[in-house]
């Protein structure tokens, strides 16, 4: 930094603030709504519906396209949980494009929330030695196994914790989740993450129109802008409805799993009860309610 | 304030200068207001968070021994078998066919042992048929793989090996053990992967 960083600059910044006051008052009210909006969590149900219907319009108007946003909150007595099949895996990757195309995420820029990673047998795993590149004439390799990766809906979040301005927090029902209009684009909760699960809007995003999703959650799939930091939600306006994550229902060889870890008749409790069920990183204490196991 | 102050270089600070510092009592009020506002919102984020719909009555289907399941993956016009069969003479002697050469090319199921009528009944082409004489329909061919895959069997029931669609808390369809294992040759077929991600660009 220089030296003369004096008063004078002081006062340029001043009035560059000013400056920057007066073209946010001369463009359109809902800038400046967007700018006021509180945190989405102490809004009331009344400020919630206005807030759905501005971004229906918004859509509307930005993509020539209806789109259903919802807000539904979370439902007492559930709790997400969510288990990965590592000796059924192949590798075959329709998960991470099932996601995309639920999830409105970018094409181009590509943000992919799954990342498929193939290891050796005789290793295990092992990240450092991973391979996310893979792409042979069949899928699964002989002598490898592979290890899809998105986030993993921590009950000990770190990527919570660190944001400066509480844009990202766990819901009731255990999602973690990012209110895209509350995050400032600081990435501490990226270099949080022990996962790498978490991914950052360098550019605007682009989706071809007719690929859009507009069945959308305000907490989850609606469209992003630059700036903003994305994740996997678990689909969460797919399981607040009862259905399935989209990368559940597409997996050709049934290796993903879904359920209340609340409900003892759960598949997902069937899991933690009688297979081998293990979790990424576990020294880190981030308690992951995404697990991995040996359905052998 | 001081923010400001630390980029002033020294000339402009001379001792003499006194700062003129806002009143202590005015501070400590700011401070208190940012205190309330910052607890405001934390009861509010935790209401919030007590703001949950409240549990539905679970709708998970009666308990019976029947699932629903997708439709068996015939090959178009195959089914059904009685079609032809009822004109032909039923012959349980194990031989190559003439017929049926989508099966038998790759028939490998425990080859040694096995043949068709360990799973087809004679008679009665239409139906599949348990080791202890029983019929079954082609809905419930799960049963004839669980009498030698057992265990497979008891976690497809609940979901585990396999795969179910619909609703996590509520009606789930369930495909057939047949829809992933050809049960003449059921070994799982490898798959053409979808493409790689793109190579990270540096970004500046
Ligand atoms: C288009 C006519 C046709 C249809 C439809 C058909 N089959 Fe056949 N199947 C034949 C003929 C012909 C033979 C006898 C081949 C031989 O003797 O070499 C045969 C033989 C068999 C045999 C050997 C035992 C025997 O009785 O000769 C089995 C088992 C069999 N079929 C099962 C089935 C099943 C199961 C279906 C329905 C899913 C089916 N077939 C449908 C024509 C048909
Ligand atoms: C391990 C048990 C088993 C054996 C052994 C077996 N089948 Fe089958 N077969 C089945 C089942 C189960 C189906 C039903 C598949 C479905 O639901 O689509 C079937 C389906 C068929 C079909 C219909 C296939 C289609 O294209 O839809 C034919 C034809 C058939 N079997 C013939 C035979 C013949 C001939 C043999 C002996 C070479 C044989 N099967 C041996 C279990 C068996
Ligand atoms: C009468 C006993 C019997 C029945 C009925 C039976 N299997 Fe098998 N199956 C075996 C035996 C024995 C093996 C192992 C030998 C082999 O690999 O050929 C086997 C192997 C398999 C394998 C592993 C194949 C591999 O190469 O990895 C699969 C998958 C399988 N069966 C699925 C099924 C399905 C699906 C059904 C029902 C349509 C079924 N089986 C019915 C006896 C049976
Ligand atoms: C959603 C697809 C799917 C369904 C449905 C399914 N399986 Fe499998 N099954 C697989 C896959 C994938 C494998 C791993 C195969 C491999 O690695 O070659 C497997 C493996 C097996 C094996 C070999 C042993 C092992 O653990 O690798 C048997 C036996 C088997 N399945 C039986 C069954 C039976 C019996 C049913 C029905 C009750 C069934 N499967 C339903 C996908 C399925």
């Amino acid at each position: 930094m220089k030296k003369d960083n004096s008063r004078r600059s002081f006062l340029k910044n001043i009035a560059l603030a000013a400056g920057s006051a007066i073209a946010l008052s001369s463009c359109d009210m809902k800038a400046i709504d967007n700018f006021l909006q509180k945190n989405f969590r102490t809004l009331s149900k009344d400020e919630v519906d206005d807030i759905i219907a501005s971004l229906q319009q918004e859509y509307k108007e930005k993509y020539g396209k209806e789109f259903t946003v919802s807000a539904k909150p979370a439902t007492d007595g559930i709790l997400f949980g969510y288990a990965l099949d590592l000796s059924r895996c192949i590798g075959c990757r329709r998960c991470v494009y099932a996601c995309v195309e639920e999830n409105n995420q970018s094409r181009d820029p590509q943000i992919h929330w799954i990342q498929v990673l193939q290891m050796e047998k005789e290793k295990g795993i092992d990240f450092a030695d991973s391979n996310i590149h893979y792409n042979p004439e069949k899928v699964p390799e002989e002598g490898h196994f592979y290890l899809p990766v998105q986030c993993q809906q921590c009950r000990n979040p770190q990527c919570t914790t660190v944001c400066p301005v509480k844009a990202t927090w766990q819901e009731p029902d255990g999602i973690v989740v990012v209110d895209y209009n509350w995050c400032i684009g600081c990435r501490y909760c990226m270099a949080a993450c022990p996962y790498g699960a978490r991914h950052f809007n360098w550019a605007e995003p682009s989706v071809p129109d007719d690929e859009l999703n507009t069945n959308v959650h305000y907490l989850g799939n609606r469209p992003r802008m630059k700036g903003v930091v994305e994740k996997c939600t678990f689909c969460i306006q797919r399981v607040r409805e009862g259905r399935y994550p989209a990368c559940v229902e597409v997996c050709p060889v049934g290796a993903r799993k879904f359920g209340n870890l609340l409900d003892p008749e759960s598949e997902i409790r069937y899991i933690l009860e009688n297979k081998r069920v293990l979790v990424l990183k576990q020294e880190l204490n981030t308690q992951p309610k995404f697990y991995y196991f040996f359905g052998v | 304030m001081n923010l400001i102050y630390n980029h002033i270089p020294d000339r402009c600070c001379s001792p003499q200068r006194k700062q003129k510092s806002p009143h202590p009592l005015l501070l400590r009020s700011i401070f208190l207001i940012i205190v309330l506002v910052i607890a405001a919102c934390h009861t509010r984020e935790k209401r919030y968070n007590q703001h949950v719909l409240p549990a539905e009555a679970p709708t998970s289907p009666e308990q019976t021994e029947e699932f629903a399941v997708e439709a068996p993956p015939f090959t178009e016009g195959i089914f059904p078998c009685s079609d032809c069969h009822n004109e032909l003479e039923p012959n349980p002697t194990r031989r190559e066919l003439d017929w049926h050469e989508e099966v038998t090319s790759i028939f490998d199921h425990d080859k040694e042992n096995r043949w068709c009528l360990d799973c087809h009944d004679l008679n009665n082409r239409d139906s599949l048929r348990l080791a202890s004489g029983k019929l079954l329909s082609f809905e419930e061919s799960y049963k004839l793989c669980g009498q030698c895959h057992g265990e497979k069997l008891r976690d497809w029931r609940v979901g585990v090996h396999g795969k179910r669609t619909g609703q996590w808390n509520g009606q789930k369809h369930y495909l057939l053990c047949v829809h992933c294992h050809n049960p003449h040759a059921p070994k799982f077929e490898p798959l053409t992967p979808e493409p790689p991600p793109l190579p990270q660009k540096i970004s500046k």
